[in-house]
């Protein structure tokens, strides 16, 4: 086995025993690189199949294509599409884009109230209708027990501290300093009612190891990754409004391996392109506290 | 450059003997830190008028900064020429020592930090125990901060002396002593020729390197936790798949497999997976799943091994060594889950042969419960049958965690397998009978009476086969007749608890007991009790036997049969006509002596 089989076996590993323990499961899907290979990864854990619901919090900020592939990629791999939304905060235009709240603000209002409300069922769900096409109101409202997340240690100082099966209290809290044990391949299945689990295959994962695996599955990915000759691209994706292209030249999978590798990234942390994590010191650890993946 | 190897070092030892000084020194001496990080932080504290420590580069949270001990295990990478690492940095506080668990359990080896100035400490010791005990083999302690020590090699051969007793009582050969300074940098990436021109041996950075990977357990014989079986039907596949994570051995399609404790065999057809080369091998490491060549019924949590290979203990009473991190200690009779491999059973406490202080190993007799931090020798009975190893055979099916509440609470290595004799099920039921007075109404005369003998009688079969029906009407047409019988229906609330599958395992084990103790009553006032089992096994089926004895169990089964060692008494269709059914069943009860007249 190399690093990355190694690497496979353990996400798959820990998919299929989320699946198995949990009876409310969900899968946060960004549609970013992160968790299209964790979405990969459950069609290798599932032989094909992805029997887990996939959540995408909807900022309506996100960058048109991601939506598009969104769409695109639900429809061809018969995936079960929930999304969620801050419907009042976006119609009552209180957001960053809008002038009238902070960058954390609005990341709070957006992503991290938008997801707790949907995670728990008390907000609206659409769930996709593969006849139509079409997003229509979802009647399951029950919360979701288990949530799937592609949150990798290297990413940043707090993720480094985070547990592949990590529990979350009544409000949503993650308490750093009082985290289950885990070893042996044995992780926290059991929980309190009112309380959820996240889970993390990615854990392990680095920004390299998730390239080199995209180039080794042909993993397809929104094309905003790769340069369209324009000479940038983007390399972390979020909201248009608050997400910066980098100078790159790489227009594939390949190029962008070998600029990771040796080339210019080598030494640059991946968020330097998102602007909410320099507004404060801490601000990535503030909103993960508050729920933010 | 691509699919360097990668190895897990944890760094162990006391509470501020620096382990974070030496992964800080690590990473900014392998140039492996993001750009401007040591910069950033340096600039922090000069901001704050703190001197620079290297192990502020860790300390990435912001409330670990301020109490200055790590909470909780950091993962870092740095590497080599040689190989990519990722160190885990294990809190050394007391309070912490469940995430140091966590940190040197995922480790394949271990730095030990003790403090030349202050020497083996209670927890240089209490780790070094949990290292060997979780089997971690290669070990290597830096005894740190030589600088305030004058370099001394007196101190050094002292501490090296001492702990090397230690670790000798523990069967731990260390791997190599060094005497570092890792605020200097001495002996980490750059040699001490300047400092301590009396020692010779390598530096941190070579000892990791010259660590060898874990050997292939490839070479083992193979097990496979079976961690759940997929039919996705809803999505035209019809494919039924047996899938786990190999933890020993190869396996090939042909091959003959036994599934423990269930004891069903088959053989393996193909090996599956999506987007993979095709293979006609597969070893340990894999999360991988096959097709057998016949539809057996077994589930999450059996080991699957191979027929021509050593198989697995089978039975439901060990004597482990165990470390229990739990607040609440370990106590008998209350009840916890044990999980081994893929599965999970009920369990209990049910002796305390020896508790031993970790730090000093001195041992304690009669001590009647597992506290906090103690490491103990006991005897723990699960509810049902397991299958396992013994951890010198195989270490990953030799190994154990125990869950309290909701907690993982202990763990643990199996070192021997004990008989069924002195359960705490056989002594419950021996408890009850010799307490067991009579009456002046004897058995026979009741049958005689009534016409019947007393009898449970289980109707089973999985969800929805329509068995509550069948039941009912039974209870109808043998009261209609005249006979004593009654109908139980506590068996609903299995079926609806509104929780996860681990709870209503637990809940459906108290409810056996439950029901095996009302049927020794019910049954002894010769009457037919009747009730319904879903989706159970050979095991239910013998505790009901033994907790209802000594009238018996009359068993109607209702669909498939997937019990094989007890044979059942009688065989329906899914879903039959109702009062045909019960009709047939009355027939039977009087073909088997149930039904006297």
């Amino acid at each position: 086995m190399n690093q990355l089989d190694q690497l496979e076996a353990k996400s798959i590993h820990i998919l299929r025993e989320a699946y198995r323990e949990f009876g409310n499961l969900c899968m946060l899907w960004s549609i970013g690189k992160d968790s299209t290979v964790m979405l990969w990864l459950a069609r290798k854990a599932f032989f094909g199949h992805v029997p887990i619901p996939l959540v995408h919090v909807d900022t309506s900020f996100k960058i048109p294509q991601m939506i598009e592939y969104r769409d695109n990629l639900a429809l061809d791999w018969n995936l079960n599409m929930v999304v969620g939304q801050n419907q009042k905060a976006i119609a009552e235009k209180q957001t960053f884009p809008d002038g009238n709240i902070t960058r954390l603000e609005c990341c709070k209002a957006l992503k991290s109230e938008a997801l707790k409300h949907t995670l728990s069922g008390e907000w609206e769900r659409k769930r996709m209708n593969h006849t139509t096409r079409q997003y229509e109101v979802d009647t399951n409202t029950e919360p979701y027990t288990g949530v799937i997340v592609g949150v990798r240690s290297d990413e940043e100082g707090s993720r480094s501290k985070e547990r592949y099966f990590s529990p979350r209290d009544k409000s949503n809290d993650w308490d750093v300093d009082d985290q289950p044990p885990e070893l042996w391949n044995q992780y926290k299945t059991d929980f309190a009612k009112g309380t959820h689990v996240r889970i993390h295959p990615l854990l392990d994962w680095t920004e390299l190891n998730l390239w080199e695996y995209i180039q080794r599955e042909e993993i397809p990915l929104v094309d905003l990754y790769y340069d369209k000759g324009e000479g940038t691209r983007y390399r972390s994706l979020g909201c248009g409004p608050c997400t910066a292209c980098v100078d790159s030249t790489a227009k594939n999978v390949q190029d962008v391996v070998e600029e990771l590798r040796s080339g210019k990234f080598a030494n640059i942390a991946e968020r330097d392109g998102r602007a909410q994590d320099k507004d404060d010191g801490g601000s990535l650890e503030t909103l993960r506290r508050d729920g933010y993946m | 450059m691509l699919n360097r190897e990668q190895m897990d070092v944890v760094i162990v030892g006391h509470v501020d003997h620096g382990k974070s000084t030496v992964i800080g020194r690590l990473m900014a001496d392998t140039n492996s830190l993001p750009e401007g990080k040591l910069e950033q932080v340096k600039a922090m504290c000069k901001a704050n008028a703190r001197p620079f420590e290297y192990a502020f580069l860790l300390d990435a949270l912001k409330n670990e900064q301020a109490q200055g001990i790590t909470i909780d295990t950091a993962r870092c990478f740095f590497q080599t020429e040689k190989r990519n690492y990722i160190i885990n940095d294990a809190p050394g506080h007391i309070e912490f020592l469940k995430n140091m668990v966590t940190g040197a359990a995922r480790a394949e080896s271990a730095l030990l930090v003790i403090d030349a100035k202050e020497g083996v400490r209670e927890n240089s010791k209490r780790h070094g125990y949990i290292v060997s005990m979780l089997g971690l083999k290669q070990l290597c302690v830096l005894v740190n901060k030589m600088d305030l020590v004058d370099y001394s090699e007196e101190t050094f051969n002292a501490i090296k002396t001492e702990y090397t007793e230690f670790l000798n009582q523990l069967g731990v050969e260390p791997t190599a002593f060094i005497p570092v300074s890792a605020r200097e940098g001495t002996n980490i990436a750059a040699g001490s020729e300047k400092e301590m021109p009396w020692y010779s041996g390598m530096t941190v950075l070579d000892q990791v390197d010259s660590f060898s990977k874990l050997k292939g357990d490839d070479d083992k014989i193979f097990r496979m936790p079976v961690q759940d079986i997929y039919k996705f039907t809803a999505s035209d596949d019809d494919r039924r798949i047996v899938s786990g994570t190999i933890t020993t051995g190869t396996i090939s399609p042909g091959e003959e497999v036994v599934f423990h404790p269930s004891g069903k065999e088959s053989t393996v057809t193909s090996i599956e997976g999506f987007n993979c080369p095709e293979r006609d091998t597969i070893g340990a490491g894999y999360a991988t799943g096959f097709q057998m060549s016949t539809q057996i019924y077994i589930k999450p949590g059996e080991l699957m091994v191979k027929k021509s290979d050593p198989q697995p203990n089978v039975g439901r009473r060990l004597r482990c060594n165990m470390f229990w991190m739990g607040r609440p200690p370990m106590v008998a009779k209350k009840k916890y889950k044990l999980k081994i491999g893929s599965s999970n059973v009920p369990a209990q406490l049910a002796t305390v042969n020896q508790v031993l202080d970790a730090s000093e190993l001195e041992s304690v007799e009669n001590k009647g419960q597992v506290d906090r931090h103690d490491v103990a020798e006991c005897i723990l009975e699960t509810a049902r049958p397991i299958a396992f190893d013994l951890r010198n055979d195989i270490e990953a099916t030799g190994r154990f965690v125990i869950v309290d509440e909701h907690e993982i609470a202990g763990c643990g290595i199996i070192l021997e397998a004990l008989g069924e004799e002195n359960s705490v099920l056989d002594e419950t039921v021996q408890n009850r009978e010799d307490t067991w007075e009579s009456g002046l109404v004897t058995i026979e005369e009741r049958s005689k009476k009534s016409g019947n003998v007393g009898k449970l009688i289980i109707v089973h079969g999985v969800y929805g086969c329509g068995k509550r029906r069948v039941a009912k009407r039974l209870e109808r047409v043998l009261f209609d007749q005249g006979y004593r019988t009654y109908y139980l229906g506590i068996s609903n609330f299995c079926e609806n608890l509104d929780q996860d599958a681990r709870t209503r395992d637990q809940a459906r084990e108290h409810h056996l007991e439950r029901l095996g103790d009302m049927a020794r009553v019910v049954t002894d006032a010769g009457t037919m009790l009747i009730t319904t089992v879903t989706d159970a096994d050979d095991f239910d089926i013998e505790k009901l036997r033994r907790l209802s004895a000594p009238n018996e169990v009359f068993v109607v089964n209702m669909g498939e049969n997937n019990f094989d060692k007890y044979p059942i008494d009688m065989a329906l269709p899914y879903r039959p006509d109702t009062n045909e059914a019960a009709d047939l069943i009355v027939a039977q009860l009087k073909e088997s002596g149930v039904i006297l007249r």
